[in-house]
C-alpha cells in the first residue's frame, strides 16, 4: 500500500537532498559566471592604466613607456583579412557541394568524416602543417600569406559546418518550387538557396574569423619572430599578431610589461567584441525578415 | 493519327526503395480539360503527377520504368531535357510555396532562368501571369512587397501565376486548396475552370464535391493502380468498380 | 504525316557544360579538407620517419627523460605526455562538476528566460582567447594559490589546469544542456506522476537519458584540453617532468612544440624534427580520443 503521508517515510530526507542538489547546481552556474567576471575585471584593471592612444600607435620597444601594439594590430588585420578572402568562398563552396550536389558514396562520406575530424585537430598541429608546407615546401617564408593560408585551413571546418546548417535550414518547398519551374541545379542554388542561406553563412564566417584573430598557437609556428617594428605593406611581409605580442610581453621580466600585455588584451577583446556584435546584428536582422 | 490524348501514360512503374508505389499505370489525359485524380491516402496520386514532370527524380532511391508521352514525345527518353519539360509542365503544391522574394521576383523567376532578360519583356510576362491567375487586381500596386505577406489564397494564386509565366501547356495541381479557407478555395476552383480553356489541368484532390464541381474527367486510384476512369458525372453516378463505389460512399478514404 | 519537332530535346549543351564546371569547382572546395588531412599526416610522418631513424621508437615511448636541447640528449616522450594528461585531468576536475552542474541547472531548474540569457553568457567563456586565460593564470591565479600553497612555483601545472578547466566549462555545459533538453518531456512527466521530486527526475531520469550527449561533451572537452597550447605555454612551464605533484613545473606536448617553434632549432636538425615526432604523437592521441568518443556515443545512444 502506498503510504498515506505526503512524501512517504523519507520525505524530509528527500526534500533536503533536493535542496542540496539545487544549491550545488546554482552554485556551479554562479561560480562559472563569476570566473568570467574575474578574468575580465583582472585584465581591465591591469590594462587600463596602459591603454591610451600612444599604445595603439606605437611599435614595441625595450622601454615600456614607449611600447605599443601597432605592428601586431596591423598584422592581425592583414592575416584575418586575407583569411576571410580565402576561407569564405572555399567554405561556402564546400557546404553547397555537400548539401546540394554530393552523391551518396564513399567519397562523400570520407569528405564529411574529414571535416568533422579536422574540427578537432589541435591548432598547433595546423601550425606545424603551415611550417612544413607553406613556409618551407612552398617557400612562402614566414609571411602573412603563409599565416593566412594556415588560418584558412584551421577555420575552414567551422565555416563549412555553419554554412551547411544555413543551407539545410532552407525549406525543401522552395527548392521544389524552383525545380518544378524547370530550373537547373545551379539555378536553384543561386536563385533560391544561396539568398536564403547567405546571412547564416556570413554570421558563421565572421564568428570563425573572430576565433582566428585570438589564435596564437598556429601563428607562433609560422611567424616565430616576436619583435616586429614595422607595419606590413604586403602579403609577403613578415608579421606578428596581437596574441603573440601579448605572449611576448608576458614573458618579459619587467613588471611594466605585464601591464602592456593587459592593455594588448583589452585591444584584442575590443576587436573581438566588435566582430561578434556585427555577426549577431546580421543574424538578428535577417531572422526578422525571413519568416 | 490525330490523338486526342495530351498526356499518354504507358506502363508506368515507380518504386521508392523496395516500395512499389505505382503499378503499371496506363492512362491518357485529355487536353483542355480538368482531370481529377482521386483515391485514398497512399494510393499513389501524388507520385503519378510528379512522374509527369519528373519531380520524383529528386527523391533519393526512386526508380521509374515505363513511358509517358506528351504530344507523342516520350518524356523519359534520353534526349529529353528535363528542364524544358518542367517549363512546359507547371506544378502547384499542396502548401503554397512562394519564394521569400518580392511578388514580382517570384513570377519573374521562371522567365529569368529560362533566358528572358529584357526588362520590358519580363514586366509584360509578369503582368500576364498575374492576370491569368486572377491576382493582378489585388497586387498590381505592390509588386515589390514580399510574397510572404500575402494571404494563403493569394499565395497559391501567386504560385499559379509563377507557373503560368513560363508558358506551360499542362498544369499539375496537388490538392491545391487543402490548406485554404472556403472563400479562397472557391476563387481557385473558378480559376481552374477558366485555365482549362487554355491548358490541360490535372488536379489531385481528396474532396469529391470539388471533383464534381470542377473536373471534366475523374480517375480513381487504389494501392498504386488505376481502378476507374471516365467522365466525372458517370464515375460518380454510375461507378463501374466496387472499389470506386466504396470510396464514393465513404467506406474508406 | 510530319513528325512533330522535337520540342523537348535539349539544345542547351552550353548549359550542361556550365553546370558541370560549377559542380567541379564546388567539389574542389570540398576536397580541400581531404587535402588538409593528407597534408598534415604527410608532413608529420615524413619528418617523423627521419626522426625515428635516429631515435628508436622504443626509446621514444619508454624513456622517462626528455632533454633534446641539453647534453646528454634523452628522447623519451613520456614526460610530455604525462604533462598533458595531468593538466587535462585537473581541467576536467573543474569543468565536469561546474559544467554538468550548470547544465542541470539551466535545463531542469531555470525558467526559459533565464536560460536564454545565461547560456550565451557562458558561451563567452569559450570565446575568450587563450592568451587571456594564460595571462590570467600567470598573473592572478598563481599568486592567489600561493596563499594556500607557499611552495607553489611560478610555473606549475595546477594554475594552468584550473584555468583551462574554466575555459572548457561551456563545452561541457552547452552540449550536456542540449542533450538534456532533447530528452522528451513525457519522460519527466511519467516520473513526476509517480511522485518523484525535481532532483530525482533530473538525476535519475534526465541525466541517464542524455548520457550519450553528456559523454560526447566530455570527450570534446578532453580533446580541447589536450590540444590547447597558450595556457600551458604561459603558465605551466617548460620543464618536462614526470611528477605526480601538480605544484611543480611541467611541460605538455603542445607547450614543447611552441617552445621549439619560437626557438632557434635549425631546420633539418634532430631537435627540429622533435616538433614532428611530438606533433605526430599529439595528433594520434587526439584521434584516439575522438574515436573512443564516437564509439562511446554510439554505444550509449538512445533513440527516441
Amino acid at each position: 500500500m502506498v503510504s498515506q503521508r505526503l512524501g512517504g517515510k523519507n520525505g524530509v530526507f528527500r526534500q533536503v537532498k533536493g535542496s542540496i542538489v539545487y544549491v550545488l547546481c546554482l552554485a556551479a552556474v554562479l561560480v562559472s559566471l563569476f570566473s568570467l567576471a574575474v578574468i575580465l575585471f583582472d585584465a581591465i584593471q591591469d590594462g587600463i592604466p596602459w591603454l591610451n592612444l600612444q599604445f595603439i600607435t606605437s611599435f614595441p620597444s625595450r622601454f615600456p613607456a614607449q611600447a605599443g601594439i601597432l605592428a601586431a594590430l596591423w598584422g592581425s588585420i592583414w592575416v584575418v583579412g586575407l583569411t576571410a578572402l580565402f576561407s569564405f568562398p572555399l567554405g561556402v563552396g564546400a557546404a553547397i557541394y555537400l548539401e546540394e550536389y554530393a552523391p551518396q558514396n564513399w567519397l562523400t562520406s570520407f569528405i564529411r568524416l574529414n571535416i568533422a575530424n579536422l574540427a578537432g585537430v589541435p591548432s598547433i598541429v595546423y601550425g606545424i602543417l603551415g611550417l612544413g608546407l607553406f613556409v618551407q615546401a612552398l617557400a612562402l617564408g614566414r609571411s602573412i600569406l603563409a599565416g593566412a593560408l594556415v588560418m584558412t585551413l584551421l577555420i575552414l571546418p567551422v565555416i563549412i559546418i555553419a554554412s551547411q546548417e544555413a543551407v539545410r535550414s532552407v525549406p525543401k518547398a522552395y527548392r521544389e518550387g524552383a525545380y518544378a519551374l524547370g530550373a537547373t541545379k545551379w539555378q536553384v542554388t543561386q536563385g533560391v538557396v544561396l539568398p536564403q542561406a547567405f546571412p547564416g553563412m556570413l554570421t558563421g564566417t565572421i564568428l570563425a574569423l573572430s576565433r582566428a584573430i585570438g589564435e596564437a598557437a598556429p601563428m607562433i609556428a609560422i611567424a616565430a619572430l616576436v619583435f616586429v617594428r614595422f607595419v606590413p605593406t604586403g602579403p609577403l611581409d613578415r608579421f606578428t599578431v596581437m596574441p603573440i605580442q601579448i605572449y611576448n610581453w608576458v614573458n618579459l621580466p619587467q613588471a611594466e610589461f605585464r601591464g602592456l600585455a593587459a592593455a594588448g588584451i583589452l585591444v584584442l577583446l575590443v576587436v573581438l567584441i566588435g566582430m561578434n556584435s556585427i555577426a549577431i546584428l546580421i543574424r538578428n536582422r535577417y531572422q526578422k525578415r525571413a519568416r | 493519327m490525330v490523338s486526342d490524348v495530351k498526356i499518354d501514360v504507358r506502363g508506368l512503374n515507380v518504386w521508392f526503395g523496395s516500395n512499389h508505389v505505382l503499378k503499371n499505370i496506363k492512362i491518357g489525359f485529355k487536353p483542355n480539360a480538368v482531370t481529377a485524380v482521386m483515391g485514398p491516402s497512399g494510393c499513389g496520386k501524388t507520385t503519378l503527377i510528379r512522374a509527369i514532370n519528373r519531380l520524383n527524380e529528386l527523391i533519393v532511391g526512386s526508380r521509374t520504368t515505363g513511358e509517358i508521352f506528351i504530344d507523342e514525345e516520350n518524356i523519359y527518353s534520353k534526349e529529353t531535357s528535363v528542364f524544358e519539360l518542367r517549363r512546359r509542365v507547371g506544378m502547384v503544391f499542396q502548401k503554397p510555396n512562394p519564394f521569400p522574394k518580392s511578388i514580382y521576383d517570384n513570377v519573374a523567376f521562371g522567365p529569368r532562368i529560362h533566358g528572358v532578360s529584357d526588362d520590358e519583356e519580363l514586366q509584360s510576362t509578369v503582368e500576364r501571369g498575374l492576370r491569368e491567375a486572377a491576382l493582378w487586381g489585388e497586387v498590381h500596386d505592390r509588386l515589390q512587397d514580399s510574397a510572404l505577406d500575402l494571404s494563403g489564397g493569394q499565395q497559391q494564386r501567386l504560385v499559379i501565376a509563377r507557373a503560368l509565366a513560363v508558358n506551360p501547356e499542362i498544369l499539375l495541381m496537388d490538392e491545391p486548396c487543402s490548406a485554404l479557407d472556403p472563400m479562397a478555395t472557391a476563387k481557385i476552383e473558378a480559376l481552374m475552370r477558366k485555365l482549362a480553356e487554355k491548358y490541360t489541368v490535372i488536379i489531385v484532390t481528396h474532396n469529391m464535391q470539388q471533383a464534381a464541381r470542377v473536373s471534366d474527367y475523374t480517375m480513381f486510384m487504389y494501392l498504386g493502380e488505376v481502378v476507374e476512369y471516365g467522365i466525372t458525372k458517370s464515375v460518380f453516378e454510375n461507378p463501374q468498380s466496387e472499389l470506386t463505389e466504396k470510396y464514393i460512399t465513404g467506406e474508406f478514404g | 504525316m510530319e513528325k512533330p519537332a522535337r520540342k523537348l530535346a535539349s539544345n542547351k549543351k552550353q548549359q550542361q557544360v556550365r553546370e558541370w564546371i560549377i559542380e567541379r569547382l564546388l567539389f574542389s572546395s570540398a576536397i580541400v579538407s581531404v587535402f588538409t588531412t593528407l597534408a598534415i599526416l604527410g608532413i608529420l610522418l615524413f619528418e617523423a620517419v627521419d626522426f625515428f631513424k635516429q631515435v628508436s621508437i622504443l626509446e621514444f615511448f619508454t624513456e622517462t627523460r626528455w632533454t633534446p636541447l641539453f647534453e646528454p640528449q634523452y628522447f623519451g616522450v613520456l614526460p610530455l605526455v604525462w604533462g598533458t594528461v595531468m593538466v587535462t585531468i585537473i581541467s576536467l576536475a573543474v569543468a565536469v562538476p561546474f559544467g554538468l552542474g550548470s547544465a542541470i541547472f539551466l535545463s531542469e531548474y531555470a525558467p526559459e528566460r533565464l536560460r536564454k540569457t545565461v547560456k550565451p553568457v557562458l558561451e563567452i567563456l569559450a570565446g575568450v582567447p587563450t592568451v587571456v586565460y594564460g595571462y590570467f593564470a600567470l598573473t592572478f591565479v598563481t599568486p592567489w594559490l600561493q596563499n594556500f600553497f607557499p611552495q607553489l612555483i611560478v610555473f606549475n601545472a595546477l594554475s594552468a589546469g584550473l584555468v583551462m578547466g574554466v575555459m572548457i566549462i561551456p563545452m561541457v555545459s552547452s552540449l550536456s544542456e542540449d542533450a538534456m533538453l532533447a530528452v522528451p518531456q513525457s519522460f519527466r512527466e511519467g516520473a513526476y506522476a509517480l511522485g518523484a521530486r525535481k532532483h530525482e527526475v533530473a538525476l535519475r531520469i534526465v541525466v541517464p537519458s542524455a548520457f550519450s550527449g553528456i559523454v560526447a561533451s566530455f570527450i570534446l572537452a578532453i580533446s580541447r584540453a589536450v590540444g590547447e597550447t597558450m595556457i600551458v605555454s604561459m603558465a605551466a612551464g617548460s620543464t618536462p617532468n614526470l611528477t605526480l605533484n601538480p605544484l611543480e613545473s611541467i611541460q605538455t606536448m603542445t607547450g614543447y612544440i611552441a617552445q621549439i617553434s619560437l626557438g632557434e632549432a635549425a631546420a633539418g636538425s634532430l631537435e627540429y624534427r622533435t616538433i614532428f615526432s611530438v606533433g605526430l604523437t599529439l595528433f594520434l592521441m587526439v584521434l584516439m580520443i575522438n574515436l573512443i568518443g564516437q564509439w562511446l556515443a554510439k554505444r550509449y545512444w538512445k533513440r527516441y
